[in-house]
């Protein structure tokens, strides 16, 4: 770090601290008020009719036996919402040449995936609304499903979207450097197809929304489990031609997002146009059937890679394919091809080599839409590169971490372009290779790997180094024409009693916002943080901001809180100095007191302050007017991204005889740049990585040939579960950036990063010596046991 | 999901059970733990009228020894396998198989009678129940019978249990001595059902095995016996070559159908391994115990 100390540096600052949440027990309590639990006079609600098949024509809809039950309300279907909602259209402008359909809320004449919502019923009760929506019904003509990746690019395919002229929606083509003349040279080339399953969120509560709109005002409410509110309300007035003041989106206590909760949902659309159709508020609840054939899935990408070496080790080049089937339609309004995108850009990104060349294609198919989901890209650019190298350093006889250290980017080439294009400030490979060493004492657990080979033992150790990017500027969406801010906004201020309101853009949905933002601003004014209370997502309240995406909260939230409060304390210093008649400069708000700032002697409470300002003002001196409000909005102006990184250690024992993998250990070191709370950065990664595990050896939505997804339940569909986690163990690297004050970067995707990666090589690792490998995700026991010739 | 409207009646004793059972003409429930009966009420996958709760019925709760044999109301929680002291002593077996069910607050409320009413292929204990040669007491509007575990399960849900009737206790002959027993599953996380899974309980002599009943579940659709792997260890000391031929023989005992995680080989291959394992396991109890017996 450069530059003069500030009060983040103060030895009790709150900033470092592993402040507990001020809302934990209230959640715990069951006092949380998720938009369920929400019952607002003369509610409906709403269930939907869906399809049954991946893709078909919609012959006929009957819908006069439901429509005829009491406690029924109303039944619309594609054309009686068309009439009210604008099309919309999941393209951006810098992904040139990409293609996707208009989509509507309801199906219009043909269904292109299994659980489509076609017709929607709005019922007294939920129950109700269900036992009518089995009474409609719906007659389909079935069109061969596009489910195969290849098959859909083949001449001659069935299309999805006609009009498009074909079931690509986006390819590109990075190219940097000589990769053939890289690849010629090589001691040694390693190439490898690698396969990633589909998944999906699985938060803990699933998607819920209640419209609410008034037509004597023309006024929209909308309670919604939400990530972005700010962005809803400006979809929700564009799309329905409201005015944008009289939308009101309101995000209640949310129970986990991972970038699931900020698409545009089909039945979210719905839902506000059958409020507006009924002047009646109207609530959809996703059960768990319904999310896993709604919200987005990701990953889903075969990408086939091959690196060069020299016989020292040194990469020379790296050349992937990538090729990624995203559903019928790309999301919108951030589109299905950020994945892909990062994919490619991501690739290699830890290591110095120049020469790269990468294609990706992103493909239609009649399955659920997949879209940003934690970590987006991360996982299988890391997965990609990390393996690659493993293998590399396999096939040279050098081991993983000196492989690694020969390649990574150094400390001396800062600031450093990677070969497609994205400008790291500072990382901090080096740093964080030797503390992972020393962390999970590789020495002692490469003997005794060896020692209990020859009991016919057989464990792995991987590891997988990653750069995540964070805190994104308007280069990420807004140059595109997307209406997402990557700005946010916060307002401070003091109550008559001294006490702190902060009301700010960026949410809280589990993660711990509101704590590293009350930290923040308690330690921006000198108060003590128990004095301040913090609000999010009221676009009725709070500023307009980016809310939660990508990793940005504590990086532009965190650093938007810190300038506020910073306004706000100049504010009252100058209040108090006319108050005492001394000059602001000699003054300081420490623990909620004026003090002396040379000698830290008190002078005055800031209750009394606020007292004064509030009831008394006409004891101030004339021409002292305070402003005890203080508002500051923050984007990112220096590098458009600020970029961390890690790197993470797998240890796993294979049953080689039944292909059960125990996940023994796992360790992280990582460099989020300024740390506001170490206990929720580390939960962050260990949620994280935890979601990686998921990702690497259970989560997978498995679809039939004709687009069913057949394990579309917690039964079926496994998530990882305490039993199976392994300790985690996680050390910290502190690079701060200097485009802010406050230093902070991302850490909610790092865990997820390179978790999976981490864990193929350590399998890999393992069954090496058995002549086996595997190279696709989730590792399961039968996909291990093909691996390893059993079955 | 939400269920369908249905009515609800706590029944006080078998007779008001079969009354309700008869007044609704069969369009109707027995509510037992309702750990599988509310889920599929919630996914719609069955909407009776009608939901008589038989879990008050005294007649059908306890656990004890009666002339002989270990009787296990059909109302014992699945939790209860894992704290009763009876169980642990005469029916070891259903207490090394409990952990496996499932998930604590599951356990504390499903019922073995439940379980095993139901039937279904990949639950522990109605392949537990077979392991340990158990009767099950069953009573109708006509009255009481008993049936052996062998031969009741017939098929996919599929029972030998008539329409109506009850199933009321679970009779087990105890453990003796000279008893050994093991159970073991594949499941990918901790509580789920099983890829496959096993209970073996044979009587030995010192080493050799008297005889001995290996069941397996999540292999077909009905839990099942491998009775040709019962034949080749039969009066045989359990060495290495001896559990082989056991293994050699599964596949003519086991049909394990394919599904989309695991396919047929895949789960015959597990089940070798796992047979392998227990077999092992009593090989190593005997001998390191033999002596005793
Ligand atoms: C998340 C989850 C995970 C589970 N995992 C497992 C697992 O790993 N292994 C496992 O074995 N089970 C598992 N179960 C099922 C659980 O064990 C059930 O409790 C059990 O299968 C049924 O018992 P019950 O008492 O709850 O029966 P209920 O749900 O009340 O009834 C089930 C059926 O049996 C009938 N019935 C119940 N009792 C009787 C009786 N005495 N006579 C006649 N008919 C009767 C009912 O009419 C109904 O048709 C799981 C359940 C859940 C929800």
């Amino acid at each position: 770090m450069t530059g003069a100390l500030s009060s983040l540096d103060r030895p009790n600052t709150y900033i470092g601290r592993s402040v507990s949440r001020p809302n934990a027990k209230r959640l715990l309590a069951g006092r949380g008020r998720y938009v369920t639990d929400l019952q607002l006079p003369r509610m409906l609600h709403a269930a939907f009719v869906r399809s049954p098949y991946a893709h078909a024509n919609i012959r006929s809809i009957d819908a006069s036996q439901a429509a005829a039950m009491t406690g029924v309300h109303l039944i619309a279907t594609g054309v009686d919402l068309a009439k009210l909602c604008k099309p919309w259209v999941g393209t951006l402008d810098h992904f040139a040449g990409m293609k996707s359909s208009p989509q509507l809320p309801l199906a219009v004449g043909k269904v292109v995936w299994a659980g489509q919502p076609v017709v929607a019923v709005v019922a007294e009760t939920r129950a109700l609304a269900e036992d009518a929506a089995e009474l409609v019904a719906v007659e389909f003509e079935e069109i061969d499903p596009v489910t195969d990746v290849d098959a859909a690019r083949a001449p001659g395919a069935t299309l999805i979207n006609p009009e498009l002229g074909g079931n690509v929606a986006f390819h590109t083509r990075i190219e940097s450097g000589k990769v053939d003349e890289a690849f010629r040279g090589a001691a040694a080339v390693v190439e490898e197809t690698l396969l990633f399953g589909r998944h999906t969120a699985v938060t803990l509560e699933p998607r819920a929304i209640i419209a609410d709109y008034d037509p004597s005002e023309e006024r929209l409410t909308v309670h919604h489990g939400t990530q972005t509110p700010y962005q809803f309300q400006d979809i929700y007035s564009r799309h329905y031609g409201l005015r944008e003041a009289r939308v009101r989106v309101v995000a209640p206590d949310i129970g986990g997002s991972f970038g699931m909760k900020l698409h545009v949902y089909h039945e979210d659309m719905a839902v506000v146009g059958l409020s507006m159709l009924l002047g009646r508020p109207v609530k959809f609840v996703a059960d768990r059937l319904e999310a896993f054939v709604s919200d987005i899935h990701a990953r889903d990408h075969r990408v086939t890679a091959r690196i060069a070496v020299a016989a020292d080790g040194t990469i020379r080049g790296m050349e992937a394919d990538d090729v990624t089937a995203i559903g019928p339609y790309s999301t919108y309004p951030r589109t299905s091809v950020v994945e892909g995108n990062q994919v490619v850009r991501l690739i290699g990104a830890p290591y110095r080599f120049r020469d790269y060349r990468a294609d990706l294609n992103v493909v239609f198919q009649n399955k659920v839409q997949t879209s940003q989901y934690r970590a987006v890209g991360h996982p299988i650019a890391c997965a990609v590169t990390e393996t690659l190298v493993d293998r590399a350093a396999r096939k040279l006889g050098i081991d993983p971490f000196e492989i690694r250290r020969r390649n990574i980017i150094t400390q001396d080439m800062y600031p450093y372009t990677s070969p497609t294009g994205y400008t790291f400030e500072r990382l901090s490979h080096e740093a964080c290779l030797d503390k992972l060493h020393a962390l999970m004492d590789y020495p002692r657990l490469r003997l005794e790997q060896e020692a209990l080979r020859k009991q016919g033992i057989h464990r792995g150790i991987g590891i997988a180094m990653f750069v995540e990017i964070t805190n994104p500027s308007p280069a990420f969406y807004g140059v595109g024409g997307a209406r997402i801010s990557a700005q946010d906004g916060a307002i401070v201020k003091i109550t008559p009693s001294g006490e702190v309101h902060c009301l700010i853009s960026v949410g809280e949905h589990g993660q711990g916002t509101e704590t590293i933002v009350g930290q923040i601003v308690a330690d921006g004014l000198g108060v003590d943080h128990g004095a301040v209370r913090v609000f999010t997502g009221d676009t009725d309240v709070t500023p307009h901001g980016g809310a939660n995406w990508a990793c940005r909260g504590a990086g532009i939230g965190g650093e938007t809180a810190l300038q506020a409060s910073r306004t706000l304390k100049r504010n009252i210093l100058s209040v108090a100095a006319a108050i005492l008649q001394a000059r602001p400069d000699d003054l300081d708000l420490r623990n909620g007191e004026i003090v002396d700032a040379a000698t830290g002697s008190a002078r005055l409470s800031l209750g009394e302050i606020a007292r004064i300002a509030y009831f008394r003002s006409d004891t101030l001196p004339g021409g002292v007017s305070p402003q005890l409000t203080a508002s500051h909005h923050y984007t990112p102006k220096g590098f458009p991204f600020a970029f961390t990184n890690g790197v993470q250690a797998c240890h796993v024992e294979v049953d080689v005889e039944t292909g059960f993998i125990k996940i023994l250990k796992v360790w992280v070191v990582e460099d989020c740049g300024r740390i506001i709370n170490p206990m929720l950065v580390e939960e962050q990664v260990r949620g994280g990585v935890v979601q990686g595990l998921g990702a690497a050896f259970f989560e997978e939505c498995l679809y039939s040939e004709n687009g069913q997804l057949q394990n579309g339940s917690l039964a079926d569909y496994l998530v990882p579960m305490a039993c199976e986690m392994p300790d985690i163990e996680i050390a910290h690297v502190e690079t701060p950036t200097q485009d802010t004050e406050l230093g902070a970067k991302g850490c909610g995707e790092a865990g997820t990063a390179a978790a999976s990666a981490a864990a193929i090589n350590a399998v890999n690792d393992a069954i090496s010596p058995l002549g086996a490998s595997i190279s696709q995700i989730p590792m399961t026991p039968q996909r291990l046991l093909r691996a390893l010739g059993h079955a | 999901m939400k269920a369908r409207a249905f009515e609800y009646a706590k029944a006080t004793s078998l007779q008001d059970a079969f009354d309700a059972f008869a007044r609704a003409s069969g369009d109707c429930c027995y509510l037992a733990g309702g750990q599988s009966l509310i889920p599929s009420l919630s996914l719609r996958l069955q909407a009776p009228s009608l939901l008589i709760d038989i879990s008050g019925i005294g007649d059908m709760r306890g656990v004890g020894i009666v002339d002989g044999m270990l009787r296990i109301g059909a109302l014992t929680r699945h939790a209860e396998m894992l704290t009763s002291p009876e169980i642990a002593r005469h029916a070891p077996l259903l207490r090394l198989a409990a952990p496996h069910v499932a998930h604590p607050a599951i356990r504390n409320k499903g019922t073995i009678g439940g379980t095993i009413a139901l039937a279904d292929p990949a639950a522990e204990f109605p392949a537990v129940v077979l392991a340990l040669d158990a009767e099950l007491e069953i009573a109708g509007p006509g009255g009481r019978r008993r049936t052996k575990a062998d031969g009741f399960f017939k098929g996919l849900y599929e029972t030998g249990l008539e329409p109506g009737e009850i199933l009321t206790a679970i009779l087990v002959r105890p453990f003796d001595k000279r008893d050994r027993c093991a159970f073991d599953e594949l499941a990918r996380r901790r509580g789920d059902y099983a890829i496959v899974g096993a209970g073996v309980q044979g009587r030995f002599h010192a080493e050799q095995v008297e005889a001995l009943r290996i069941a397996f579940l999540s292999v077909g659709p009905a839990p099942v016996r491998a009775r040709n792997a019962e034949s080749a260890v039969r009066g045989r000391t359990l060495s290495p070559a001896v559990i082989a031929d056991a293994q050699a023989t599964l596949h003519l005992d086991l049909d394990p159908a394919e599904d989309a995680q695991t396919s047929r080989a895949t789960r015959l291959h597990l089940a070798r391994v796992l047979l392998g394992r227990l077999l092992g396991k009593l090989a190593r109890e005997a001998r390191n115990e033999g002596g005793r017996a």
